[in-house]
């Protein structure tokens, strides 16, 4: 966690327009491998239109975006997949009708000649995936997506893009729906992901979730970089100040602690 | 990299007993099984149960009405009967599976078959061959599926309405082409020989013999492919339990066939297993199959994972053309010409009905190919027994109304009951 390593992924005064809302002003962030950046804000803070932006949903308007200190252009969702960032978006993207397997490779089924699905190769992976995540809650990979629970759910969606190799996992409120066992169920898996070298990005309202799994946390407010903050050396009241307040109102970029 | 016979065992015979989820206790044994499949109807997932269900009834209906019912004559007969609906109710499965609906589907099996009547009449100034005649019709059929499917797809008009609009058209292309109360004679053999031949009674045997070692093939070649991929393989026992099973429906039909006036299987009872099986495999072992499943359980995810949604809805109004236009090839092969009121009456109904009976959700994602065979079963042995007994045709189209209202309940229940089920 040293300052010396280059940010897998990090964006230089970054900015949104949509029509007249400045939606983000030169916002700096940066995630590194290995390590769990929670983003945090209060609704309208500019926390979606940074996933998505960093996704290639709707791009950037100014700013730079680095990807292992390499300038990069993201401009479409294929752009972000191609270099490894993955959204789990708050809906899950799942479909309920398949079973696990099938959601695990939807829209990158392995196949042989004539497209035929290889169904063996593709459980198995599944079932290694899952097994290094310590996703052990699933009982079966052939169970219908339908008949999970929120968080097994859940681990599917994160498990989807932990699969493709991906370097950047961003979350979006992947806690928001679930009860206690299960959001405890999702920390720990999000701690996994950054223990497997991925940098992890939580976007998340519940500051109890965000200090149990963080290592630091980065503040918007008002489309403004209001700070990013080492979890350890921070309390949950300085947060909530910088979200609700900021912390000096002129002083972007942030302070970095 | 698996060789060896495509996999289309499972989704063909899920109808029997489909592969249950790893619980208590373990269904890859017949018990477990049992237990599975008894979860699985309380959680609403139906499967074919109300179709064999309602067969029994049928059967015991109408066999106490009158004797000819439950005869080889009549069965052999029925199949006819079957075959063009099921054919026409499998473009029907697909597009339901999209969510979407196709209403035009009756009338353009009827432009297939006025096209084949035209193309191959003499002095017409046409007069190809009758093969080519088919030809031309299924292109024209597909084309035709894909203009209205492009509409669907590209501007995202509800198919609904473009099929709605598409099934006027049709009918006035037809009552255009064919003069009223005079129908076109199809004179050419081969396409007459679709509803027409019946296959020598060892031809019959043999196709038999051919269905149940293609099935125990593809059994044995999943379950290699399972080893081969270090996999747990599963217990043989309900497999074989199930290879059993399609062998002894398959060499009882062909014994039933045989047995009966014609003495043998007719071709267009062959074309639609060929079709079935075909378009199961599409369905349940291939790319573009598992697409179609994800577009209609989630559109939205569908289109995030990077599938192709746009091609996807496009192709399955191809399909569902090219089928209507391979059902209206055996429809007006049975009557040897098309009529001025070819692909009407309630054979749109029919065949809408029979996929939906047959467990295709209308809400879409969830359901099967088979079910194209299934509910065309009910709903044409309906038809044939009251046919039998002398009812009138408002008598028929009743019933056949209560039948696909019936069904759709039940497929909303069952939806219900799903989403009740999850989390």
């Amino acid at each position: 966690m040293t300052d010396s390593q280059t940010p897998t992924l990090q964006l230089r005064g970054v900015s949104k327009v949509f029509g007249s809302v400045q939606a983000l002003t030169e916002v700096d962030f940066e995630v590194r491998a290995g390590e769990v950046m929670a983003l945090v804000g209060d609704n309208g803070a500019g926390k979606s239109t940074l996933i998505k932006s960093v996704a290639g949903i709707h791009p950037f308007d100014g700013g730079d975006v680095y990807f292992d200190g390499t300038l990069v252009h993201i401009r479409a969702p294929r752009d972000a997949a191609a270099l490894g960032i993955e959204v789990v978006y708050q809906d899950l993207a799942l479909c309920d009708n398949l079973d696990v397997v099938q959601n695990m490779y939807l829209g990158r089924e392995l196949h042989g000649a004539l497209r035929r699905l290889r169904e063996p190769e593709m459980e198995r992976h599944t079932a290694e995936t899952l097994d290094a995540l310590s996703v052990t809650t699933i009982n079966s990979t052939r169970q219908k997506v339908a008949t999970l629970s929120g968080g097994q759910r859940q681990s599917v969606a994160v498990a989807r893009v932990v699969m493709w190799n991906s370097r950047v996992v961003i979350l979006d409120e992947p806690t928001a729906a679930l009860g206690v066992a299960q959001t405890a169920q999702v920390l720990d898996l999000v701690k996994r992901l950054a223990e497997q070298g991925i940098a992890v990005v939580l976007i998340s309202h519940n500051l109890h979730d965000v200090f149990a799994v963080a290592d630091r946390i980065t503040v918007l407010r008002l489309g403004r970089n209001a700070g990013v903050f080492e979890r350890a050396d921070t309390t949950q009241q300085q947060i909530v100040h910088a979200i609700t307040v900021g912390i000096t109102a002129v002083e972007t970029p942030a302070v970095r602690a | 990299m698996q060789r060896g016979a495509p996999t289309i065992s499972s989704p063909v015979t899920d109808v029997l007993t489909s592969p249950a989820p790893r619980a208590t206790p373990d269904p890859d044994t017949p018990l477990g099984a049992l237990h599975a499949y008894v979860e699985r109807l309380k959680s609403g997932e139906l499967g074919s149960l109300p179709v064999i269900v309602a067969m029994v009834g049928i059967t015991v209906f109408f066999a106490s009405k009158t004797s000819v019912f439950f005869t080889a004559t009549n069965f052999n007969n029925l199949i006819g009967q079957v075959a063009g609906t099921a054919l026409i109710a499998i473009g029907v499965v697909f597009v339901l599976l999209l969510g979407e609906i196709d209403l035009s589907v009756g009338f353009l099996s009827g432009v297939g078959g006025v096209c084949i009547a035209f193309f191959q009449t003499q002095g017409h100034g046409y007069s190809v061959p009758g093969l080519v005649a088919v030809l031309l019709s299924l292109v024209l059929c597909t084309l035709i599926g894909a203009f209205q499917g492009s509409f669907v797809a590209f501007i995202a008009v509800p198919s609904f309405v473009v099929t709605l609009a598409g099934n006027l058209a049709l009918q006035a292309v037809i009552i255009r082409w064919v003069p009223q109360t005079r129908s076109i004679t199809i004179d050419d053999k081969y396409v007459n020989d679709v509803a027409g031949y019946y296959l020598p009674p060892a031809a019959g045997w043999l196709v038999a013999a051919g269905i149940s070692a293609a099935f125990g093939l593809s059994i044995a070649a999943a379950f290699r492919a399972r080893r081969r991929a270090g996999l747990p393989t599963r217990n043989l026992t309900l497999p074989l339990i199930r290879w059993g099973l399609v062998s002894a429906v398959g060499f009882v039909v062909v014994a039933v066939c045989n047995h009966g006036s014609q003495h043998g299987v007719p071709i267009s009872g062959l074309l639609l297993l060929a079709m079935l099986v075909l378009w199961t495999w599409v369905a349940g072992s291939t790319t573009f199959g598992r697409h179609v499943y994800a577009v209609g359980g989630n559109a939205e995810a569908a289109r995030r994972a990077g599938i192709n949604v746009v091609f996807v809805r496009l192709a399955v109004f191809m399909i569902s053309g090219l089928m209507a236009g391979v059902g209206g090839v055996v429809l007006a092969s049975r009557i040897n010409g098309v009529s001025s009121d070819q692909g009407g009456g309630p054979l749109l109904l029919y065949a809408i009905a029979a996929a939906v009976i047959g467990g295709t959700s209308l809400f879409g994602g969830r359901g099967r190919v088979i079910a194209a065979l299934l509910g065309s079963v009910v709903i044409m042995s309906i038809s044939n027994g009251l046919d039998l007994i002398g009812s009138s045709s408002w008598q028929k189209y009743v019933i056949t109304g209560v039948i696909l209202l019936a069904a759709v309940a039940i497929d909303t229940f069952a939806r219900r009951r799903q989403q009740g089920v999850g989390r």
